[in-house]
């Protein structure tokens, strides 16, 4: 009975997202204030709607509701409560839902708090909205339908991929998706601008916020997904260039463009168009990005050709959301006009810069994930590109943006002066040399490019600091925006990022070997022993768990126990790794195949800095949320001061 | 379907954490660290974009073997990945070869980067040096005149 109330509030709401897509649109284009205030009650109709069927599939997987194909398929009624509710998004039908579900609360959001936004802009934002929405309601609907029976119910299901069932991946798909969706709201507010033929200041300050929260979302769910990479698939490392990371990586550097952008569009009225196209992009994205995951056209072209009916709905939304964007951007975009004017060293040029640099990255990550299927689709040729392909190309490029980072916020609007900034980072730069030389001359006098690296990640956290004291020191502490302590609090963690990465990357220690019970070994300066390898029982799993003991100078320091799982039901093995972090280092370890006679494979691993990367992103996420609580976007859009945008002759 | 099953299948013989094992690691430690250092550039011809180095699948490990066959026979890090690529073909390289086919895909991103950057250079140059507006014509002279007359009575 329920599966069918969620089947049909699904259903319900897409008829009403049909009507959201329609007649605000009508509204706005006559002027009649009744079809376009349909659009904020449509909007909450909606997610009161999609809610309802989230939370009735919810409820068939708490209750281990056998009668429903998607339960059958992902769960089971021996699994921990936590994961029968994360097993809700662990799957196509339930993150296509779950994905619905956040656009649906986001449009909410917008006619909730979107009291002081021009009547026309909303119900035109809202339309947009509604038109996704729709698109993802019928996806569902036609293609993907969760609350599908089948009869006569299995006593049992299949359960959950072994390798999802873990805290850190049941919350990365909802963040990951808060972000992607999060752009929707901005490529909402993009076509409606354009729709309208004007953007504004004010129209700046409503597209900052939606963009900073969804950037903020972005980065902790990519953070999360490469930490869960980091401590389940049991190398130490933690990026793998992976088509199914790029897809995330991709939305985020053009988020981060657009984040960068909006400012200038904000204080200085200028690259407005660029703007609007940027925000185009970073939601066609997220798009590109669900459809690579969903799809399944990453397992191969032909796994793709085999159910293609997916496959080709989603490339045709795809196509239709940036094509259509991109037409209406190439119509419309030339009325956009920006009258202020800057010279190319300036805050606006450095911005500029930032861009620039961030969309070839983005575009690099793009050609690197899609070039294999590109050639095989055209020539048939089979093309591997690898770590080392985007070791090779995309980060040299991060170079000069890193380089420039530190500068950019020294330099005045309009018009600036590069030499007086760079004499004020001198000591920053001193300070990143010598780390770099340090780093060279005590750890590894081969790895030169390490050395620089890690020099570039002082550089930051150094640069970041001096423009904060700078301020400081001119006693404009007191009267610093939310926005500005943010922005130092996230630059500076990008240093911290760099500084995990490459130390990790670069100079990290392993040890693989066999071991028998009793047996000891010397690693990274301590005293290894496998006291024990015990079998043991967990809730849907058996495991054997090694007992490692770690002396510090003959002192006992940690106990370390890797298990290596088997998940009875999907009859499938993975390890599950033991960490002893100090936060400047992490002692990891895994355990491998082996017996009582043999001996156990056991590695260990010795990463200087890793709780970096994770702790910068963190931080990164934290600086934007920083800056979202600036007053500036608390109070809203600002009435409007100007007609911001002339028609172009 | 039963595409699909070997596909999974095949993803499942790839499943990490037991890759490189000890029992197959070279005697000499600067030698398995070359060999190590060559399968991390290789990819596993059966697993998703998975270097051989951290694959567990069969295909992986009988190529670890080869790269240390090769190495212990004395062979440079260019041959072995010389005598690979004969082997498999350029597909095992996880950086791709720079040839005809993957032309695009090396100077992509640099292109992107050139032609964006020499559109806002010309755009920075012509918006430093603004149009003078256009001569009023005869008519608009008038009219100006006009204005300015009314103005001044």
């Amino acid at each position: 009975m329920i599966p069918e109330l969620g089947h049909f509030a699904l259903i319900l709401a897409l008829a009403v997202a049909l009507v959201q897509g329609s007649l605000p649109f009508v509204g706005a284009a006559r002027g009649d204030i009744r079809l376009m205030a349909l659009g904020s009650t449509a909007a909450l109709t909606q997610a009161f709607l999609v809610i309802l069927a989230f939370a009735a599939l919810t409820q068939a997987y708490v209750t281990s509701d056998f009668s429903v194909a998607n339960v059958v398929a992902n769960s089971h009624s021996a699994k921990p409560l936590l994961y029968k509710i994360s097993g809700v998004w662990g799957n196509h039908e339930g993150s296509m839902l779950l994905w619905a579900l956040i656009l649906a609360l986001f449009g909410a959001a917008v006619a909730l708090f979107g009291s002081n936004l021009p009547d026309s802009l909303r119900a035109r934002v809202l339309g947009v909205q509604a038109l996704i929405g729709v698109g993802f309601l019928a996806f569902l609907l036609f293609t993907s339908n969760p609350f599908e029976r089948v009869s006569p119910a299995p006593p049992d299901g299949n359960g959950l991929n072994p390798l999802l069932q873990d805290p850190g991946l049941a919350f990365h798909p909802p963040l990951l998706y808060l972000g992607y969706v999060g752009f929707s709201v901005t490529y909402a507010f993009a076509i409606a601008a354009l729709l309208e033929g004007r953007v504004d200041v004010a129209w700046a300050r409503w597209v900052r916020p939606w963009t900073l929260a969804a950037w903020c979302f972005l980065t902790c769910g990519i953070a999360l997904g490469s930490w869960w990479a980091y401590y389940i698939l049991g190398w130490g490392g933690f990026w793998f260039w992976d088509p199914v990371e790029n897809a995330s990586l991709m939305p985020w550097l053009a988020g981060t463009a657009l984040l960068h952008s909006a400012i200038v569009v904000e204080k200085r009225d200028a690259l407005k168009s660029w703007t609007v196209l940027l925000a185009i992009l970073a939601f066609s994205l997220s798009l590109l990005g669900t459809f690579l995951v969903r799809s399944g056209v990453l397992t191969s072209v032909h796994a793709f050709a085999q159910d293609p009916a997916r496959g080709l709905y989603i490339l045709g939304f795809l196509l239709l959301v940036t094509g259509g964007g991109l037409a209406l951007y190439a119509w419309q975009a030339p009325k956009l006009v920006s009258n202020a004017l800057f010279q190319p060293v300036s805050r606006e040029g450095a911005l500029i810069l930032n861009n620039l640099l961030l969309c070839t990255l983005a575009a690099t990550v793009l050609l690197g994930t899609l070039y294999p299927l590109f050639l095989d689709l055209v020539t048939g040729d089979k093309v591997s590109v690898g770590p080392p392909f985007f070791n090779a190309t995309f980060v040299p490029l991060c170079a000069p943006l890193f380089a420039a980072l530190c500068v950019g916020p020294f330099l005045a609007w309009k018009r600036a002066e590069i030499a007086p900034a760079l004499a004020r980072l001198r000591i920053a730069f001193a300070v990143s040399v010598v780390a770099a030389i340090v780093a060279a001359a005590a750890i590894d006098g081969r790895a030169t490019l390490s050395a620089i690296a890690f020099g570039f990640g002082v550089w930051l956290i150094a640069g970041s600091v001096t423009e904060f004291v700078v301020r400081a020191r001119r006693g404009r502490l007191r009267t610093m925006t939310r926005a500005a302590i943010g922005m130092t609090i996230s630059h500076a963690a990008l240093g911290v990022v760099v500084l995990g990465s490459v130390a990790t990357a670069s100079w990290q220690v392993e040890m693989i070997r066999t071991m028998k019970p009793g047996e000891t070994a010397q690693f990274a300066g301590y005293g290894v022993r496998l006291e024990q390898v015990a079998p043991l029982q967990g809730p849907n799993y058996i495991a054997e768990r090694a007992t490692l003991t770690l002396t510090d100078g003959g002192k006992p320091y940690t106990t370390l126990t890797p298990e290596r799982r088997l998940f009875t039901v999907q009859r499938r093995q993975i390890s599950e790794t033991s960490i002893h972090t100090n936060l400047l280092r992490d002692l990891y370890a895994t355990l491998g195949e082996g017996d009582a006679t043999q001996g156990w494979t056991i590695r260990l691993y010795w990463n200087p800095l890793a709780p970096w990367i994770w702790l910068g992103a963190g931080l990164c996420a934290l600086g934007g949320f920083v800056s979202l609580t600036d007053r500036r976007l608390r109070v809203g859009a600002p009435r409007r001061s100007r007609p911001a945008v002339q028609a172009a002759e | 379907m039963r595409r699909l099953v070997r596909v999974a299948a095949l993803l499942l013989a790839c499943s990490p954490a037991f890759a490189t094992e000890p029992s197959e690691m070279l005697k000499d430690p600067a030698l398995e660290a070359r060999a190590r250092e060559i399968g991390r550039a290789l990819r596993c011809v059966v697993c998703q974009n998975q270097a051989i180095d951290d694959s567990n699948a069969e295909v992986a490990r009988d190529m670890r073997r080869a790269v240390r066959e090769r190495l212990a026979a004395g062979d440079r890090d260019e041959a072995v990945m010389a005598f690979m690529t004969a082997r498999y073909g350029d597909y095992v390289l996880l950086k791709p070869p720079f040839k005809p086919g993957t032309l695009v895909l090396w100077l992509g991103g640099p292109l992107v980067l050139l032609l964006a950057g020499g559109a806002l250079l010309l755009a920075a140059r012509k918006r430093r040096a603004p149009e003078p507006p256009a001569p009023l014509s005869e008519e608009e002279r008038a009219r100006v005149d006009a204005l300015l007359r009314r103005d001044d009575a």
